[in-house]
């Protein structure tokens, strides 16, 4: 609904839009700025921390105690591990839905998103007691699974909108040409369906990298991501707001940076069949 | 339209996805039922290998004879319904502002989404230390030089700031939405009605609300089925502690901090009826404008 | 699997290399101050043994929920964890823990305070070693006692530091005469109130295991403990635990903290506390009832029972909890800063003599007394706890509704009367009754 408005409007529609945003935004930065103050600085006035000298003692204090490259692998390989073997579960299941669906088809999809009503610390016993049974403990596949396993229903819902907006008649002309199920997936659908794939994948691996509960309960030192390493620095004796600051943008950083580079892509994706 | 043979394949298609899920849910599920029904104490040295001893419907009864239970009910939705309140209203306003012609429309947009990158232990602990913290906080800092006595946030108000914190993270999340709906609002149509002399109101409640209905019912249910499951951000704030104790939280309680399996399952029995209901209903609301 | 044995195949090689049968041990441990250190110094055991360590660090609560899931599932995801004096006991009763009984000679397991290593065994078999241990204290700020016209005793009464904590009040200099914790949590403001209970008469049980909120000596704590806090205590001491008073004092904003014996270290560390050289130190205050207010801890490493590497569990252990380590740290960070209150020989030692806070720290050890720590009997062992499965949950809510009295949100009548109807119900559906 852009429209050609007066400079004075854009003007005043600029300043409000920053304002907020900045607002939003601010707690970021802030950790940001503490993260760069000596711990002594760190819990003083805010006028007072800016004009404190900067150093980067925290971040190698947080270097030296704790392995963040171990635990920042950890957590690439699991958020980009679950989400691909999820969408190789759901694309297919999510093709089905949208171009041959059933009675069911819409019941099966609720149903599918109930499965993340279950309560993660009510199943806690249960699924520590199977994993110890699979020998799964502290290990990246069980835990790829289980990430897998928590988002795959958000995952199949998303794509399931976006396939449906691609227009039937398309497969039907390809079928007429002789296309098989499987080149018309490769060729027909999955160029049109990328944008829809592409946010799915966004979403899942934030979600996937943000997950703090099944990450630090299922883990010890080989598979922990950072979320364990977070863990480590809250609250902990004495003064603790720059190392805290510190450690956060350690963990929060890989994350925004692959958002800011792809929220173009994020925003345009994100509509979960809202749009029509 | 669909062949016979299409159909099968669709089913061989689908196969994967619904028995995975179907394993997921269903072993977790029977588990906890099974435990539900024992006395299940591990720190007393009960478990599985010993046998369990059955014990009927008593975790059942027990778990909402507490008097903890009515207020966990209480507290979960307040929160529940608090952050969806937050954030659906300022997620329209903020959307309605993004679309607007402006300049650094983009780095806007990302300074506004942003907290929805920040993992839940982190936006809670930087919250209740850098911010909320009455001593060290920053609003602490704030209102002391100004003369006024700083705000314990969580402790007075503690429901209050955890709907505040969530509220924080997920308004990205409910902005993002409604904006890629607002972007498809027709401007043609919103001109006319404005060229009629529709005042701003009226064409917000005639043609921009309506638009958005979807967009609406999708952030309350998506947001729901996450923040009914909130955890970390009150375990790292209060503890449970000054009436933030949700039924999660609860469960939690019962299950790790008292060591009681079955005392615990069976209120996660209870979670998951609650789940059911609120996404039966939110489903039937859901369905029928996804339908539209 | 592939990468189990991948792992498997890398270690035997390590150990080829040493000559010796070289593991790596998986140790889960707390996030404080003595903990960090040790894991700077772990190259030193590397060195000594072969073995290597990987540490998972968590915050306390996290920590305990951790370990807690892992040994009573059998999981065996940590091959050292590190427990308390509360599970200790628990767990080893239950054949959890590998027994220490066999610790070489030359670690002398004679020397460790026969308080700490009472807490820590089970019908005289030690399970978990201690790391360092604790009492709870007076530290107090001598300049602020001496504008106020006072002196403290060396034992005071809870009278004297109620008077004394509203004399050193300066609300206008942000001068809080006390500070204490009163963070829900058993191990928090829990461990506090139970303590301080104890000089007032208070029990958790009576012989029956019935709960006993509803009688006048804990109605006499909260009330006296919530009196004085809202006269002196810092604004917001409902979510103050130890850490948040620890920083307070530091920044000189208290006259008087109670609380655990390892702070002392803290507070005296001219780096971090502007007001190093101005603590002075008395035992944890009295009713005149016969039981001061002070609790006794150790943080202690144990091995689970069923782990694959027990010997060199072992050897670490032996490392980490002997004099040799504190010789260690003693050269790199100086005495005052080595793992106190678990081993004789420490306060023996002529080095250690001269640290300020030495000596009160270990008569407040030898005056807690875990196996009687109430006026009246009580059917469980423990100063700021009760050695029981239940414990942790049921003071947990405990605590929780006696935060929500210190924040205004509820009368003491009504949080002692919660307290007791969930204390029951809880020990009721463990099967007490």
């Amino acid at each position: 609904m852009a429209r050609a408005v007066t400079p004075r409007r854009k003007a005043v529609n600029t300043a409000i839009s920053w304002a907020i945003g900045l607002l939003i935004f601010f707690p970021i930065i802030w950790v940001f700025v503490l993260s760069f103050k000596a711990e002594g600085d760190a819990i003083k006035a805010p006028l007072e921390v800016l004009s404190s000298p900067w150093t980067l003692e925290s971040y190698s204090i947080v270097q030296e105690r704790s392995d963040y490259f171990k635990h920042f692998w950890n957590s690439v390989i699991l958020s980009v591990g679950s989400t691909f073997l999820g969408l190789l579960v759901a694309v297919p299941a999510a093709w089905a839905m949208a171009f041959v669906p059933g009675k069911r088809t819409k019941d099966v999809l609720m149903w599918m998103l109930s499965t993340k009503m279950l309560p993660a610390v009510g199943v806690l016993y249960p699924i520590y007691l199977l994993f110890i049974q699979l020998g799964l403990l502290d290990s990246r596949l069980g835990l790829v699974v289980v990430l897998m396993l928590i988002n795959l229903p958000i995952i199949i819902w998303m794509l399931y909108t976006y396939f449906r907006e691609i227009p039937g008649e398309i497969l039907e002309a390809a079928r007429m040409d002789g296309a098989t199920l499987r080149s018309e997936i490769l060729y027909i659908l999955t160029p049109m369906a990328v944008p829809g794939i592409a946010s799915t994948l966004l979403l899942n691996i934030i979600l996937a990298w943000n997950e703090a509960f099944w990450t630090l309960n299922l883990t010890a030192a080989n598979a922990a991501p950072l979320t364990a390493f977070i863990a480590s620095y809250s609250s902990p004796e004495g003064l603790f707001y720059a190392k805290l600051s510190a450690a956060s943008v350690m963990a929060i950083a890989p994350i925004l940076i692959m958002g800011w580079f792809s929220q173009k892509q994020l925003v345009r994706g994100l509509t979960f069949g809202a749009v029509k | 339209m669909a062949t016979q043979h299409s159909r099968s394949a669709a089913r061989f298609m689908m196969a994967p996805a619904v028995i995975l899920l179907l394993g997921w849910m269903l072993v977790p599920l029977v588990m906890t039922l099974f435990f539900s029904f024992k006395k299940y104490l591990p720190l007393r040295g009960d478990s599985m290998a010993n046998g369990l001893d059955w014990v009927g419907f008593e975790n059942y009864v027990r778990f909402v004879s507490s008097s903890s239970f009515w207020p966990s009910i209480w507290a979960t939705l307040i929160i529940v319904g608090g952050v969806l309140f937050i954030t659906v209203i300022l997620g329209i306003a903020l959307a309605l502002l993004l679309d607007q012609p402006m300049w650094g429309q983009g780095v806007v947009r990302i300074l506004v989404i942003a907290p929805f990158f920040v993992m839940p232990t982190v936006s809670a602990l930087l919250w209740k230390n850098m911010f909320m913290d009455p001593v060290n906080g920053f609003f602490a800092h704030m209102m002391k030089s100004v003369g006024m006595q700083p705000i314990e946030f969580l402790s007075q108000h503690s429901l209050l700031s955890i709907v505040m914190i969530v509220s924080w993270q997920w308004l990205p999340f409910a902005t993002l939405i409604l904006l890629t709906a607002t972007q498809s609002l027709d401007g043609e149509q919103l001109e006319a009605a404005e060229m009629d002399g529709a005042s701003w109101p009226s064409r917000f409640i005639h043609i921009i609300l309506p638009h958005l209905s979807r967009a609406i019912t999708v952030v309350i249910l998506i947001q729901t089925i996450f923040l009914l499951g909130i955890f970390a951000e009150i375990f790292v704030t209060t503890g449970g502690a000054f009436g933030t104790k949700t039924l999660t939280y609860l469960i939690y309680q019962r299950v790790l901090e008292s060591q009681n399996v079955g005392l615990g399952s069976a209120g996660g029995v209870y979670a998951i009826i609650l789940a059911n209901i609120v996404a039966i209903f939110l489903m039937r609301i859901v369905g029928k404008n996804l339908d539209a | 699997m592939k990468l189990k044995s991948l792992l498997l195949g890398a270690t035997v090689l390590a150990g080829a290399a040493f000559g010796v049968n070289a593991e790596t041990l998986t140790i889960a441990t707390v996030n404080n101050g003595d903990m960090i250190r040790m894991q700077g110094l772990t190259d030193d055991f590397t060195t000594k043994t072969g073995h290597t360590v990987e540490w998972v660090t968590l915050e306390e609560n996290v920590l305990r929920q951790r370990v807690t899931t892992d040994i009573s599932t059998k999981g065996g995801a940590f091959d050292i964890m590190t427990i308390g004096m509360y599970e200790t006991p628990i767990w080893g009763k239950n054949g959890w823990l590998v027994p220490l009984n066999d610790l070489s000679a030359e670690y002398n397991v004679d020397d460790i305070l026969p308080a700490m290593r009472g807490g820590l065994s089970v019908d005289g078999t030690l399970y978990a070693a201690p790391f360092y241990g604790e009492s709870s204290m007076i530290m107090y700020r001598t300049d602020l006692m001496e504008k106020a016209g006072l002196q403290m005793p060396e034992a005071p009464t809870w009278e004297f530091i109620r008077k004394a904590a509203a004399a050193m009040t300066d609300r206008d200099n942000e001068i809080n005469g006390i500070c204490l914790r009163g963070k829900a949590g058993w191990g928090e403001g829990g461990a506090f109130i139970t303590a301080m209970s104890n000089s007032f008469g208070a029990r958790w049980f009576d012989e029956e295991w019935n709960a006993q909120f509803d009688t006048k000596p804990w109605a006499d704590t909260l009330n006296f403990f919530v009196g004085m806090m809202n006269e002196s205590g810092p604004a917001g001491f409902a979510t103050n635990g130890f850490n948040e008073n620890l920083s307070l004092f530091q920044q000189g904003k208290c006259g008087m903290w109670i609380d655990a014996t390892v702070a002392a270290s803290f507070v005296t560390n001219p780096n971090d506390s502007t007001v190093a050289d101005k603590v002075g130190f008395a035992l944890a205050p009295d009713n005149g009832l016969g039981k001061r207010s002070n609790w006794l801890w150790a943080w202690a490493l144990a091995i689970p029972a069923g782990s694959q590497k027990i010997d060199a569990a072992k050897q670490f252990i032996e490392w980490a909890t002997s004099n040799g380590y504190i010789e260690l740290v003693a050269s790199k960070e100086g005495w005052a800063n080595v793992p106190p209150g678990a081993r004789i020989s420490l306060y023996e030692n002529p080095n250690y003599k001269d640290v300020p806070f030495a000596k009160m720290t270990l008569d407040s050890i030898l005056s807690a007394d875990p196996n009687n720590p109430t006026v009246d009997p009580v059917p469980y062992v423990g100063v700021q706890f009760a050695a029981i499965p239940e414990f942790a949950g049921i003071a947990t809510e405990v605590s929780q509704e006696f935060s929500a009295v210190y924040a205004g949100q509820q009368t003491v009548e009504e949080a002692l009367a919660k307290a007791q109807a969930l204390t029951n119900d809880a020990m009721e559906a463990a099967g007490y009754k």
